[in-house]
């Protein structure tokens, strides 16, 4: 006889059940139940925002070369698990959950080598008119919100929180029910607790609760909907996050999407005697 | 393993709480006495280090043996008082035995800029020692650059400190290695300029044997080997002693340690 | 090999274990994926010991033939199909594999090189593996290194590679020529072929396709062979300006791509308000690690004479703390001098030094008599037309001299046809940018030296060499461009 998986949040490394005791149901085709899924609130989002902001500073500073050893690792670990994320994603629904896992572990891979790439990309040394060494250079911009796109499998998640955990920032995701077993992988592949933080809940409860927290710098929505990107651009007014609106599908990969989530500092300095 | 030996006999085995009691202390000095048991030639300790309510009782306890008492004073461990009160603390432990004083400096004041008053307070605390050592506690943590804590090693140099000391242990971070590597320099070019030998003690933060002995390495690739004894050098540690001792016995056993095997205290 | 017979200060002997690998006692050539026998054999020695440690075939002719027509082959049907992601990943398994295997290279690499193991370990051995896994991440996005043209592969590369960081500069050449889809035959260096050769076996254990990397071991007369073979398209070379000036001439009118890292005579400039103790440091590490024998290496100090008193003694005072010894020692600090000839040619540089009345201070000991050694060596009294001012010596050797002002500094330090590096010891952020924008060297260190990254672009000026390795800049050596 099986032992069905509990499935619960990923908040600060550790796997909490949601505070507001609600579930959501995942159902086979014939209506068998596969699990209950947690409901995330907009207190367990507030709690998730306290673990990224704790995280972001030292994720930030963590060196381009750590941060892209860890992505591979985290590949390495989902290669290693494939077969079990075949199983799950399957037993959901998904239609070929092994091509859905290789785009996710080749996402990863990919990324992980853009971590000590895109600031040479996107710096330059400016010549100015004056006799001062003058330098732009991105550094990330904080912690990020990330409504993942809403088809279930890996690859959608994983395209959306790449780019902006490699780029320096910590995140609190909206993952789909299908995609929060990820968390095992990111706990298992030395991820500093509190870099990402996996919620599973309602898209239209939680939308507005990511786009009005006052602790999040950046959001990033994953959304065909027009009313949706309205509601989280006019929320988002009040402290001025940085918003980016990406089509409900697997973002394709690309050094513009960590680009999105950096900020750019311009340092002058004398040059001369 | 002469090291680890070498090492038992500078530290300054330490107890600094609200809690310290009479009975506290007398078991700590027992145990800075005679370290390692069924091994008298381990130790004894360099000195024990207490608060000046507990010099007599700490005094008595260690009468008789090579161990130095040292008390904190002068409003450890923040330094926000008069003058003339840190002073009386310090004759008041002197007066009660304490053969060394470990002082800090005034770290507000410092951070104001006002240099001078470093010097003085320093000044006027060896001279409150009378034959007593002065240690000057430099509170490195609080100093945070090295700029800081180079010429604050300087000032107090300058001023007759015996010692110049890292850290109360009170404040995080405590001693590190580099902030520790900066001190000793001090300690080199004032032996350079005057001829003068400054001790050095970091205090805080040097929890195993290992680290112990890169401290020491550091002290001899810097200052030479006539630094290497407890009169130039002290470890100010409290959980250090027995990961020593148990580096030790797993010298000659060739096993490693349980802590049920080494008495706390 | 008892550690008695070296000098280790006053430390107890901390000695490296080396008993859990083995070594061959011979190594055949890496050609098309397998190990192919060499007409003859050569000996590579331990230079902190003299002894033997395996024989590796000599590469003639038809060897180098074979490798080049491997690696065509390889190119032709493997490589150059394959997509870019897949290429990447191939490097990145190689990385992953040289870390898992870090130790045993280190070890090897100092018995083979005489570098110390605290060097081998600590710096050598981690940067190589990083420059796989920076690479690995550059295969399938070189479109973004060039903007609005199109990179495409070179063809076959030719690298020939020298003994002074000879895993490194393996990777150095390997790591950038793969992600950019070449294939390589590699000339590891007459007296450093082991780490080379070790590298191979991770090319097998990592499944990367036959002839994709070729290793053809050897002396001058092989490297003169490879980069002369007409079906090399790319000719990589570090070592000797002399050698890369014969290469350059050899490559006239052939229109083959090439790229040279030769030799340096690095001024290393220390200003009176400098943090003093930690430039003493800079100039210690900026000659005596690695013996020295480093292209970028601190090798002229110009101390500011206001304070080259201060900066002289405190600097002969950590000379005498210098430990010279056993290179599988931890406590060790300067190793083996590569090997007799080099010895020989510092030796003489040395001689040179004293003749033309400079005046050498070393501090004081004695060498083993087995194996090769040079103490840690300063000239003061040096002048620029001396010839330890102007040749580079490879060696811990360091000549000083004094300066008054900025602008002299710099007419000094640029006083030679070298440019590889240079070093700046000041706390004054305008005087650092007003040297680094005025020393006309390729690498230049304010208020640190010898500092490596594969995110960093490395390579020389004027005589020192052309082309950079590392970094975005480094890619374009390996890729030809559609505009």
């Amino acid at each position: 006889m099986k032992i069905p998986k509990t499935y619960k949040l990923f908040i600060g490394g550790k796997f909490p059940r949601t505070e507001s005791g609600r579930i959501l149901e995942i159902r086979d085709a014939q209506g068998q139940l596969i699990a209950n899924t947690a409901r995330a609130s907009r207190k367990d989002f507030r709690e998730s925002v306290v673990a990224a902001r704790k995280a972001a500073g030292g994720w930030a500073d963590a060196t381009a070369y750590l941060k892209g050893q860890i992505f591979y690792r985290i590949a390495e670990v989902l290669q290693g698990r494939r077969a079990q994320f075949v199983e799950e994603l399957s037993g959901q629904g998904v239609e070929d959950a092994g091509a859905d896992v290789d785009a996710a572990i080749d996402l990863l891979v990919h990324y992980a080598g853009w971590s000590d790439k895109f600031q040479a990309l996107f710096s330059s040394v400016n010549p100015v008119a004056s006799s001062h060494f003058n330098f732009s250079a991105p550094s990330p911009t904080g912690v990020v919100g990330v409504i993942a796109p809403s088809a279930p499998g890996l690859a959608g998640l994983v395209s959306a929180l790449a780019p902006v955990i490699v780029g320096g920032n910590s995140c609190v995701a909206l993952s789909t029910l299908s995609a929060i077993s990820f968390a095992e992988v990111l706990a298992t592949s030395d991820v500093p607790a509190g870099v990402v933080n996996l919620l599973t809940g309602d898209r239209a409860e939680l939308i507005p609760e990511f786009a009005k927290h006052m602790d999040v710098n950046a959001l990033l929505l994953c959304s065909d909907d027009s009313a949706d990107q309205r509601l989280a651009e006019l929320e988002a007014a009040e402290n001025l996050k940085r918003v980016s609106v990406q089509a409900d599908g697997v973002l394709v990969p690309s050094p513009y999407h960590i680009l999105d989530f950096q900020e750019v500092k311009t340092t002058w300095h004398p040059v001369g005697v | 393993m002469s090291a680890l030996r070498l090492a038992v006999t500078m530290l300054d085995v330490t107890t600094l709480e609200g809690a310290d009691s009479v009975g506290k202390v007398r078991q700590m000095c027992a145990k800075a006495m005679q370290p390692l048991l069924g091994d008298p030639g381990v130790g004894p300790a360099a000195a024990v280090c207490v608060y000046p309510r507990m010099v007599k009782v700490a005094a008595k306890a260690v009468a008789g043996s090579s161990v130095l008492v040292t008390a904190v004073a002068t409003q450890f461990p923040s330094g926000q008082m008069r003058l003339k009160e840190r002073l009386t603390e310090v004759r008041y432990a002197v007066g009660e035995g304490a053969d060394e004083i470990d002082m800090v400096i005034s770290r507000g004041q410092f951070l104001q800029g006002e240099y001078r008053a470093i010097y003085d307070e320093v000044a006027a605390c060896k001279e409150a020692c009378g034959t007593a050592h002065l240690k000057v506690i430099l509170e490195t943590g609080e100093l945070t650059t090295y700029d800081n804590v180079r010429y604050a090693s300087d000032l107090a140099m300058a001023a007759g400190a015996d010692f110049i000391k890292t850290s109360t242990g009170k404040v995080q971070p405590a001693a590190t290695l580099p902030v520790t590597l900066v001190m000793l320099q001090a300690i080199a070019d004032f032996y350079e300029r005057t001829g003068g030998m400054v001790g050095m003690k970091p205090a805080g933060g040097i929890s195993n044997a290992k680290l112990a002995l890169q401290y020491l390495v550091m002290v001899k690739e810097v200052l030479g080997e006539k630094w290497l004894t407890n009169k130039y050098f002290r470890f100010g540690a409290s959980s250090l002693t027995n990961d020593l001792l148990m580096q030790i016995r797993k010298q000659e056993t060739g096993r490693y340690q349980s802590g049920d095997y080494f008495t706390q205290d | 090999m008892s550690s008695h017979d070296f000098i280790l200060g006053s430390y107890a002997p901390a000695p490296e274990s080396t008993d859990h690998f083995s070594l061959k006692k011979s190594y055949d050539l890496f050609i098309g994926g397998k190990w192919i026998k060499a007409a003859t054999q050569f000996e590579t020695i331990n230079p902190a010991t003299d002894e033997v440690i395996a024989t590796v075939g000599l590469a003639g002719k038809r060897e180098v033939n074979l490798a080049v027509k491997a690696a065509r082959k390889a190119y032709d049907s493997v490589w150059s199909k394959m997509p870019a992601a897949e290429r990447g990943k191939y490097l990145f398994r190689i990385a992953r594999l040289l870390q898992e295997r870090a130790r045993e290279f280190a070890v090897v690499e100092s018995m083979d090189g005489g570098k110390p193991i605290r060097e081998s370990r600590d710096i050598d051995i981690p940067l190589a593996a990083a420059h796989f896994f920076y690479h690995a991440g550059w295969a399938d996005k070189l479109a973004y290194a060039f903007p609005g043209a199109r990179p495409t592969p070179v063809g076959v590369v030719g690298q020939v590679i020298p003994w002074n960081f000879p895993l490194l500069m393996a990777a150095w050449k390997i790591a950038p020529a793969l992600a950019c889809g070449n294939t390589v035959v590699l000339k590891p260096a007459e007296t450093t072929p082991l780490t080379a050769l070790k590298l191979a076996e991770l090319f097998e254990d990592a499944g990367l396709p036959a002839g994709v990397v070729n290793i053809v071991t050897g002396a001058g007369e092989t490297g003169q062979t490879l980069v002369e073979h007409p079906d090399v398209d790319k000719v990589a070379f570090t070592g000797s300006t002399a050698v890369g000036k014969a290469i350059r001439r050899s490559l006239a009118g052939t229109g083959k791509r090439f790229t040279l890292e030769l030799g340096g005579k690095a001024a290393n400039i220390v200003f009176e308000d400098a943090a003093i103790n930690e430039a003493v440091e800079g100039i210690v590490n900026g000659i005596f690690f690695n013996q020295g024998h480093v292209c970028c290496a601190g090798s002229r100090l110009f101390v500011q004479e206001s304070v080259a008193d201060k900066v002289i003694r405190k600097l002969q005072k950590r000379m005498e703390t210098l430990i010279v010894g056993d290179p599988l020692d931890k406590n060790t600090d300067i190793g083996a001098i590569n090997s007799p000839e080099q010895l020989a040619r510092i030796k003489a540089l040395v001689n040179a030094g004293e003749q033309e009345g400079a005046c050498l201070w070393q501090p004081e000991g004695t060498l083993p008599c087995k194996g090769n050694w040079f103490k840690p060596t300063l000239f003061t009294g040096c002048a620029q037309s001396h010839r330890i001012v102007q040749e580079e010596i490879f060696g811990p050797v360091l000549a000083i001299q004094t300066f008054r002002t900025p602008q002299e500094a710099i007419t000094k330090a640029n006083n030679t046809p070298y440019g590889l590096s240079g070093g700046v010891w000041t706390d004054k952020g305008s005087k650092i940018f007003k040297m680094t924008t005025s020393l006309n060297a390729g690498v230049v260190w304010a208020n640190t030296f010898n500092k490596f990254d594969p995110a960093s672009p490395f390579g020389g000026y004027k005589e020192s060499g052309m082309g950079r390795e590392g970094g975005l800049q480094g890619l374009s050596a390996y890729c030809n461009l559609e505009l």
